[in-house]
């Protein structure tokens, strides 16, 4: 299942951000995204989960962007972790299993989480958050993964631990797109996003196009 | 567990533990319904007059006081872009915390509306119409309100503006709850305001997923 971006490009208020991102992955193959800080690196991420919309052609094997099978392989984690702080690290994750399917205590197990499984959430450092949010991607077997900072206020054995589980993700013809700006020591890809410089052609925001009355 | 059951135990487990604010709307209905006869005065065929209003109005903003945190709480930890990309359809994610806020707001009101009529001097023959119209009116709060949620889900502190866009749909809701509580008080039968009533509620529960789903996918990118 090859991962292929051609022309992708993304818009926000009115300022083009991303312009004729070209990508391609093959089973097996990461990708380490890099760029000076705001040059789109989570707007690409955002725009491959599809939750914000695109122009050009993206393709994970016969799923088009934005299709229900595009959703059912892909795995997203972001800068926030998606955890309650009311609920404790098990109820967190095994809400996620029983949404997305797979099994909480093994992945708590991988993400050297269980001797706090009990705990609740919200007494939790943020190296532990950080850990129990990435635990979320052991659960299903999401075809490609995509990363926004995964390492985020991890210490060095965990980074390690993570590399680990990316590693063997990839091992098994995974695939996974990591916006970072540090070294996993894994074989990836790097990909440099250079600043979008070329202005839309045609304003899509109606305002700013002097449509607005 | 399915995951339409997972979401909606979540839901009602986080309503319940601290800082869910579950017990909110139905303490503000309480406070509200007590403290109007030490205003009005112990007039008790006045007090009949004004209870079933008095009600619907409380139940009305006692429902709107927990709306802000429906899909807020969510979008500011990053729950929101999960349960986007999960293989539940955003209007399903939507249905369901509206259900979970109803069960968790609405539903007490209308367990705790008899009880405090009571103390209103509502008589006794309204007192199945009031519980009937509550039953059929509040999930409509719910639904709507949802929608007035989705759309304030960036803003902080957008309580004012999902006020301002929310009260005005929930104007159907009350006169026709409300007239059906004090039409049964004066002897009267419901007439055509329990037919209007349910269909405001149908009408809200069929359209308010989508909307709101919509709303919250502009509110995601």
């Amino acid at each position: 299942m090859d991962l292929i971006v051609n022309h992708l490009s993304c818009e926000r208020g009115g300022r083009r951000i991303l312009a004729d991102v070209a990508l391609r992955l093959a089973p097996g193959q990461g990708m380490a995204l890099r760029g000076p800080n705001g040059v789109g690196k989570s707007t690409l991420i955002r725009a491959l989960c599809g939750l914000i919309p695109s122009g050009g052609q993206a393709t994970l094997g016969e799923f088009e962007l934005g299709s229900d099978g595009w959703l059912d392989n892909i795995a997203y984690t972001g800068h926030r972790d998606a955890i309650k702080a009311a609920l404790s690290v098990v109820e967190n994750l095994q809400f996620w299993a029983d949404l997305y399917g797979g099994n909480a205590d093994a992945a708590l197990e991988r993400f050297d989480l269980s001797a706090i499984a009990d705990r609740p959430a919200g007494l939790c450092s943020a190296g532990q958050k950080r850990r129990l949010g990435l635990a979320r991607l052991a659960l299903g077997n999401r075809r490609l993964w995509l990363l926004d900072e995964p390492t985020v206020s991890l210490d060095a054995q965990h980074t390690a631990l993570f590399a680990g589980v990316l590693a063997q993700h990839l091992g098994q013809g995974g695939l996974a797109i990591i916006a970072t700006h540090i070294d996993l020591g894994l074989d990836l890809h790097p990909h440099v996003l250079a600043p979008a410089t070329a202005s839309p052609s045609t304003e899509s925001d109606p305002f700013l196009a002097g449509e607005f009355y | 567990m399915t995951p339409v059951r997972a979401l909606l135990t979540r839901e009602i487990r986080l309503a319940v533990r601290a800082g869910g604010g579950a017990g909110l709307g139905l303490a503000f209905f309480l406070i509200v319904v007590l403290l109007a006869p030490l205003g009005i005065g112990p007039d008790q065929t006045l007090l009949a007059q004004v209870a079933p209003g008095l009600l619907w109005v409380a139940a009305l903003l006692a429902c709107l006081l927990s709306l802000d945190r429906l899909f807020q709480a969510d979008h500011e930890d990053g729950t929101l872009d999960i349960l986007a990309l999960s293989p539940l359809p955003l209007e399903g994610v939507v249905a369901i915390k509206a259900l979970a806020h109803w069960l968790t707001t609405g539903l007490p009101l209308v367990i705790a509306a008899p009880v405090l009529a009571l103390t209103l001097n509502l008589p006794d023959a309204a007192q199945p119409m009031l519980i009937l119209g509550l039953l059929l009116g509040t999930p409509a709060l719910s639904a709507i309100g949802a929608v007035g949620a989705a759309i304030t889900v960036g803003l902080r502190r957008g309580g004012l503006l999902l006020s301002l866009l929310v009260l005005p749909l929930y104007v159907p809701t009350l006169i026709f709850g409300a007239q059906i509580a004090s039409r049964a008080a004066d002897g009267l039968a419901a007439g055509a305001s329990l037919p209007f009533l349910a269909g405001t509620s149908l009408l809200a529960l069929a359209a308010g997923p989508f909307v709101a789903a919509a709303a919250l996918r502009v509110n995601l990118r």
